[in-house]
């Protein structure tokens, strides 16, 4: 059970463990949020957001927060696809395995950690505006314990066509580690972006990644953000994203989730001017002792903006998903068009999935729907498939690479697809080995 | 080519083929006509390996070799194929994926070579003309969004590609409209030759004013209780089923 104490220690030891500040006005940001901690709610099935995800095993496991930049990394280095890399070990920018230089002009992109220490002002200015209100645990804590992530921002009107790509690896540890990034991605007006995040164990087997990302895009700007998350069968993985959209401005957001044995992704979109619009799509795979959740809470606060939420799951073996996609239309937020569905797959009995699709809507004058399917292969289909010649296991797999396919199709850029595409293949031939 | 002798089925629990015999010789067609509910579709179900039915007697060979042992994909293999009267929807999954992934599973197991992306792109650009289907459509999901015509456009596609021995078309006809029916027809047609056979079930004798048979039989309560030449498919259209069923009755 989590109580009070256990929530409150487990945070208190990790915070214990800070080092330094880069800058006073950082070590100030830190404190104001370890203060608050103790007063935060529990996570626990009381409070709506973990009504169904149980992160007891996280706040009973000792984790060793990363608190300097790892010397060297000697686990498995992935082959990028695309030119402008940043590698990531255990939460820290690893300026020797990146490609940062050949970036044209306009575009920053570098460790948080020096853009603090150098008092940058658009990081003073945006850092922690759209995380400080939050009064989630995980989140307080990336910020109490902030030290190192990734500062993007382009200059208005900078087109960046090359796709920046992002890895997090983890290093090899005897006790588990925390890792937590802090992303602030800044886009200025007119300004456009590919970002493709991977979440990778590396050499790291069981830690916890704690990870925020605050993205801010002003007029007319627009940002492609590809996430794939794949990490250690022992990891816990924690992603949040706020999104601040000024008018205008296009988020067009995947994230596929495989790996790890619990993972949770928290998207917050706040539609802060008229036009602006969102793509928010996710895919999951989950067998055996192995949960995915993903959380929404899209708020159209101002008319005209449009947002379309698809996700959906493919559920094996004992695989539990967690789906809570929350749609809010104030009473102003007129002319607002949102449409939201979830799918998902179960391949076995045995497994689970909660899914909870909400719209809240004040408005009169709005288009806004929601669907949810939970289903099985259907037998005609597979029957179709082998009256072709096609044996049955594979079959199954056409079925489920279709069914995944609706997602994947969206990955940006293209070259990821296949690699995508590869990644799911994997796992339907596990399931297969596993039978 | 294909042998069935007296085959019982039952469906849910429910007897609905009693006896059936039916001869195939090769290269021959032959038409199957019946009315509503005497048992044609799941003649054709069973022959292709569908999931329950219930073989209680009989036994059904195919070039000597027992049919009903056979999984549905093995069938397809051996050069059975089953146009089917309700294609499949298959979101997500690409014709052209489909059909190439079918070709050379068939090939595979025939001990032929499978086609590589360039070869199998001519073959089925030849094929898809034949059956004039739009480029577009192999573009996008399997008989998603297709229209009833272009469903079955797509059926006989696929039966062009994995070159069956026995081609099956069950009520093809079905919601088509007269141009629709005549390019399903002509697909058919050009399929025919003295290697392979079909069995060509219908509850119209329309069709077969395009696919000539060389068989007619007539369907009712689970038997063939008529058989002749293709001037029985005529008498049945000008007088319909019920003096058939009366002879039977008093027979």
């Amino acid at each position: 059970m989590i109580t009070a104490q256990l929530q409150h220690q487990w945070a208190e030891r990790l915070l214990a463990q800070a080092p330094p500040a880069p800058a006073p006005w950082v070590e100030e940001l830190r404190r104001q949020a370890g203060r608050r901690l103790p007063d935060l709610p529990l996570v626990n099935r009381k409070q709506e957001a973990w009504r169904y995800t149980n992160v007891e095993p996280i706040l009973k496991t000792e984790f060793d927060p990363v608190v300097a930049r790892p010397g060297d990394y000697t686990g498995p280095l992935p082959e990028p696809l695309f030119p402008h890399v940043a590698v990531f070990v255990d939460g820290w920018l690893m300026p020797g395995l990146s490609r940062l230089d050949t970036l044209p002009e306009g575009v920053t992109l570098m460790s948080l950690a020096e853009a603090m220490a150098a008092d940058d002002p658009r990081v003073r200015e945006h850092l922690d505006r759209l995380a400080g209100s939050g009064d989630q645990l995980f989140d307080l804590l990336n910020t109490a314990l902030l030290n190192d992530g990734l500062f993007l921002h382009l200059a208005p009107g900078v087109v960046l066509d090359a796709p920046i790509e992002i890895f997090h690896l983890n290093s090899s540890a005897e006790r588990p580690t925390l890792a937590q990034p802090r992303h602030l991605m800044v886009l200025e007006p007119g300004a456009a972006a590919v970002v493709v995040e991977h979440h990778l164990a590396g050499a790291g087997d069981e830690y916890l990644h704690n990870g925020l990302s605050e993205i801010v895009l002003k007029d007319g700007a627009r940002l492609a953000h590809t996430r794939i998350q794949d990490e250690s069968p022992r990891a816990w993985h924690l992603s949040t994203l706020l999104l601040d959209q000024e008018a205008d401005s296009r988020y067009h957001g995947i994230t596929l989730a495989f790996g790890s044995r619990l993972s949770r992704t928290f998207y917050r979109d706040f539609f802060g001017a008229e036009g602006a619009h969102c793509t928010l799509r996710g895919l999951y795979t989950v067998g055996d002792d192995q949960l995915q959740d993903f959380h929404l809470d899209v708020r159209h606060d101002v008319p005209h903006c449009s947002s379309r939420e698809q996700f959906k799951g493919l559920l094996y073996g004992k695989g539990r998903a967690v789906f809570d996609g929350r749609i809010l239309v104030e009473r102003q937020a007129q002319k607002s068009d949102a449409e939201l569905t979830n799918d998902n797959l179960m391949l076995t009995r045995n497994a689970e999935v909660d899914t909870k699709p909400q719209l809240e809507i004040y408005a009169d004058d709005v288009k806004a729907s929601h669907g949810t399917t939970v289903g099985q292969l259907e037998p005609q289909q597979i029957f179709y498939l082998r009256a072709r010649g096609i044996p049955q296991r594979r079959a199954q797999h056409l079925l489920c690479e279709g069914f995944a396919g609706e997602i994947i199709e969206h990955v940006q850029p293209e070259p990821l697809r296949e690699q995508a595409m590869a990644r799911l293949r994997t796992t339907l031939d596990q399931l297969d080995a596993h039978e | 080519m294909l042998s069935i002798k007296n085959l019982h089925v039952n469906v849910e629990g429910k007897e609905i083929l009693r006896g059936l015999d039916l001869e195939i010789g090769t290269g021959e067609v032959h038409a199957i006509m019946g009315p509503n509910g005497s048992g044609k579709s799941t003649l054709s179900y069973v022959l292709a390996g569908r999931e329950g039915y219930e073989v209680t007697e009989g036994e059904v060979l195919f070039e000597g070799r027992n049919l009903l042992e056979m999984e549905p994909e093995e069938r397809a293999w051996a050069g059975i194929f089953l146009a089917m009267q309700y294609p499949v929807e298959l979101p997500g999954v690409n014709n052209m994926t489909f059909l190439r992934e079918a070709v050379n599973a068939v090939r595979r197991a025939r001990g032929q070579d499978e086609l590589d992306a360039v070869q199998f792109m001519k073959l089925l650009r030849e094929k898809a003309a034949l059956v004039k289907l739009p480029e577009k459509l192999l573009k996008r999901s399997v008989n998603a969004g297709f229209s009833g015509g272009e469903k079955k456009r797509n059926e006989i596609l696929q039966m062009a590609l994995l070159e069956p021995k026995l081609g099956i078309l069950d009520e093809t006809d079905s919601g088509l409209d007269i141009d629709a029916l005549r390019v399903v027809a002509e697909g058919v047609n050009s399929l025919r030759g003295p290697e392979r056979s079909f069995l060509v079930i219908t509850h119209y004798q329309r069709l077969l004013d395009y696919i000539q048979p060389d068989f007619v039989h007539v369907l009712a309560h689970g038997r063939i209780i008529r058989s002749g030449g293709k001037e029985l498919a005529l008498e049945l259209e000008e007088k319909g089923y019920g003096w058939i069923l009366e002879e039977e009755a008093a027979a």
